[in-house]
């Protein structure tokens, strides 16, 4: 990375990039809002925002303007600093997992040697902002929803890292770039494709999307921890799960689409980088919507259980076989067939785990019939 | 209430107040829920938040002003309800239907029962989780039925079109043609829902083995409509005792044997289909002729008496009782409201399970609150 490219002195240069990156980011959430409720109509037979300037492209704004516009209500019996600063802590960490995400060759606010490990360290603090929400708001849906919000990311952060690190074991490094660059000849989707599957819906468990939304549901608990909120510390929350979402993707396609590097390699500028990076994790973001439009929400063990005894499992598997791979040298493809091996297993395991046997269900059915009596 | 524990701390349950405003209790029920973590351990239910005094309303009106309030007892199946009071009032005052009168109630009777059902289907996908899709789904073919409705009786949820002795006035010519259209809709829309429901995953996860209720215990509540053929019982009014022509065409009673939610789901997905064919079959019997009774009294008058009369709505069995006196309104008059039974049930079958579970299970038994408080 330049050193002081914008020729000033490295500290004024970062706070300019980091900046820039809280105004990107900010602008990137608004329009990810008017991308979701747009696509999201088009899967519901409807055809979303249109009313609020051409296209409806002005929705957000004229949403983020009512919420400014808006009463920053705070229940009597709420606890004030925890209530009030919940919503920082979801924010401040989510912005700052930005800070190593690879857009360009050469261009992010800091290229960080252990780039993975500073992200999984920040992006789990936005969790103690669900539970001080959840706790400080006095409201018992919002306690559900925190304490179920903490449940499902200590859960998912496990398969969650366990992928993370049988890339970068592929790699050898956990500056983030440098994976992007190894990746020059073929995408990490290719030799870890188990990987991605369990990377995939564990990152779709962190952002709190559905299938995995149970923190929010908003027909169980309505709403969770924001239940209480109202105006610009909401929107907070919600430019927090934009913002996240965006990261999580282009942390995806760095990862293991190649980022900026595959196909074309970094001799076609800066420019053509950047398109390269969004236009994949345009496709990754409507790949999660998708998955909202059409999935219903697990229950709160089931979703533990997916989790424990499904996702770690294998993820623990897959840093075994890469550790074997790269231990006796063995060829590449080995590992793409456990891979789609694996992939099998998986879908095996959910399916065995969902169609339950029916003396299983018979002894669930006496258990209940027990405990109503 | 302290409970005992095999836990070092002393814990506590947790009282969860679910409703009046709520999004998942569909319109304005309430409970209490007692909660220790996720688990239900007790429910309390509150209704009464809609009580209107429709009864009680209906016995200070002439029997022609009655329909209105059957209307709004029942909104979602507003002919359905309609159907049995003005039985009622026609057993009373010994009123004959004619025949194109009574296959044009029952088409639009099974089209009501369409709607309804879609209307669960929907609203049952958002209690599942689904964001808005099967609901928005849902409404577009429900859309249709409700236009349908709107070209005959002039309104899209208060009908107010049939009269005691047949009905307010004749379909529109083109009323065959549409029906067809109409139950084209539907078809693609019972198609849509087996692709984005029945056989999805999470969805099976969620639904199998919840809320079960067996047969007895269903008899035992007095549960009926779908929610009890879900448990095995083929309690169907229609089938067990015909009213307008459901014994003249073909059709079958569905039932499934689980009990659970589950159950409960597909029972009201194969009804759907039944009452497409239903339908279908009424179009075929459909000849010109008259609408009403040739001597139909100015002012209806009924001699003393009392009746009780059900009919298979799409909740359920819905019956009314109504006791004449003679004159030109009831003396008393009581709806038998399928939900109101079906509802006793819930704590029965939530409790034991996690609180999401109980939201769905209350979605499965498919309550009208309207219907419930009157």
């Amino acid at each position: 990375m330049p050193e002081g490219l914008f020729g000033l002195n490295p500290w004024l240069d970062g706070l300019i990039r980091l900046l820039l990156i809280v105004g990107l980011m900010t602008v990137v959430a608004m329009g990810l809002i008017y991308i979701e409720r747009k696509v999201l109509g088009r899967f519901h037979a409807r055809v979303g925002p249109q009313r609020t300037g051409p296209f409806g492209l002005l929705q957000s704004v004229a949403d983020a303007l009512k919420l400014i516009g808006k009463e920053d209500l705070r229940p009597r019996n709420a606890d004030p600093w925890t209530f009030e600063f919940g919503p920082y802590m979801v924010f401040i960490p989510i912005f700052m997992g930005f800070v190593v995400q690879p857009f360009m060759a050469g261009f992010g606010v800091r290229v960080l040697d252990l780039g993975i490990l500073y992200f999984v360290a920040v992006s789990s603090v936005s969790i103690v902002g669900w539970v001080m929400a959840g706790w400080g708001s006095d409201n018992r849906y919002a306690m559900i929803g925190g304490m179920r919000a903490a449940a499902q990311a200590i859960s998912y952060e496990l398969p969650f890292v366990l992928s993370l690190l049988s890339v970068s074991m592929l790699a050898g490094t956990l500056n983030i770039n440098e994976i992007v660059l190894a990746q020059w000849q073929v995408p990490n989707i290719v030799w870890q494709p188990l990987a991605f599957v369990i990377f995939f819906i564990a990152a779709l468990a962190e952002l709190n999307r559905p299938p995995f939304d149970i923190p929010v549901g908003e027909s169980e608990v309505v709403g969770g921890p924001f239940v209480e909120y109202s105006g610009i510390r909401w929107s907070m929350f919600f430019l927090g799960e934009y913002a996240s979402l965006f990261i999580m993707s282009v942390l995806i396609s760095a990862l293991f689409l190649g980022g900026y590097e595959w196909p074309f390699g970094t001799q076609l500028g800066i420019g053509f980088q950047l398109l390269l990076t969004v236009v994949k994790a345009a496709i990754l973001i409507f790949l999660i919507i998708w998955v909202r439009a059409s999935v219903p929400r697990l229950r709160i063990d089931q979703l533990m259980g997916y989790a424990w005894k499904i996702l770690l499992p294998l993820s623990l598997v897959q840093v075994l076989v890469n550790g074997f791979v790269l231990v006796y040298h063995l060829p590449l493809p080995v590992l793409t067939v456990a891979g789609v091996g694996g992939i099998v297993l998986l879908s095996w395991l959910t399916e065995r785990a969902i169609r339950k046997p029916r003396a299983a269900r018979a002894s669930a059915i006496a258990l209940q019939s027990e405990a109503a009596s | 209430m302290v409970t005992e524990s095999a836990h070092e701390f002393e814990t506590q349950d947790l009282l969860l107040n679910v409703g009046p405003q709520h999004p998942s209790t569909h319109g304005v029920f309430r409970m209490v829920m007692q909660v220790d973590g996720e688990v239900v351990r007790d429910i309390i239910p509150y209704i009464g938040y809609l009580h209107r005094g429709a009864e009680k309303l209906c016995e200070t009106m002439d029997y022609r002003q009655g329909i209105g309030f059957m209307d709004r007892t029942e909104y979602l199946a507003a002919m359905n309800a309609e159907l049995s009071y003005v039985m009622a009032v026609e057993k009373l005052a010994e009123l004959e239907v004619p025949d194109r009168a009574q296959w044009i109630r029952m088409i639009l009777v099974e089209l009501n029962r369409l709607a309804s059902h879609l209307m669960f289907m929907g609203a049952f996908g958002i209690d599942v989780g689904v964001f808005g899709t099967p609901f928005i789904y849902a409404w577009r073919e429900r859309e249709a039925i409700i236009d349908l409705f709107e070209e005959i009786s002039g309104d899209r949820m208060m009908y107010a079109y049939l009269r005691p002795g047949g009905l307010a006035w004749d379909v529109p010519t083109n009323f065959v043609a549409r029906c067809r259209e109409v139950l084209t809709a539907v078809n693609q829309g019972i198609a849509d829902f087996d692709g984005l429901l029945t056989k999805n995953e999470i969805f099976v996860a969620r639904t199998q083995g919840i809320g079960y209720i067996s047969a007895a215990d269903a008899i035992d509540f007095g549960m009926s409509g779908p929610s009890i053929r879900a448990s095995g019982v083929p309690l169907d009014v229609r089938r067990e005792e015909p009213y307008l022509k459901y014994n003249e065409i073909k059709w079958d009673v569905i039932t499934e044997t689980d009990g659970d939610v589950y159950a409960r789901y597909l029972c009201r997905l194969g009804e759907m289909r039944e009452s497409v064919k239903i339908v279908e079959q009424c179009l075929e019997q459909l000849q010109p002729g008259a609408i009403m009774p040739e001597k139909m009294p100015r002012m209806l008058r009924t001699p003393p008496g009392e009746v009780y009369i059900r009919t298979e709505a799409p909740r359920g069995e819905f019956g009314v009782y109504m006791v004449s006196k003679g004159g030109n309104r009831p003396y008393r008059l009581k709806v038998r409201s399928a939900c109101l039974s079906n509802l006793q049930a819930l704590k029965h079958m939530s409790v034991g399970q996690y609180v999401a579970d109980a939201i769905i299970v209350l979605g499965s038994i498919d309550i009208v609150l309207s219907e419930v408080d009157r």
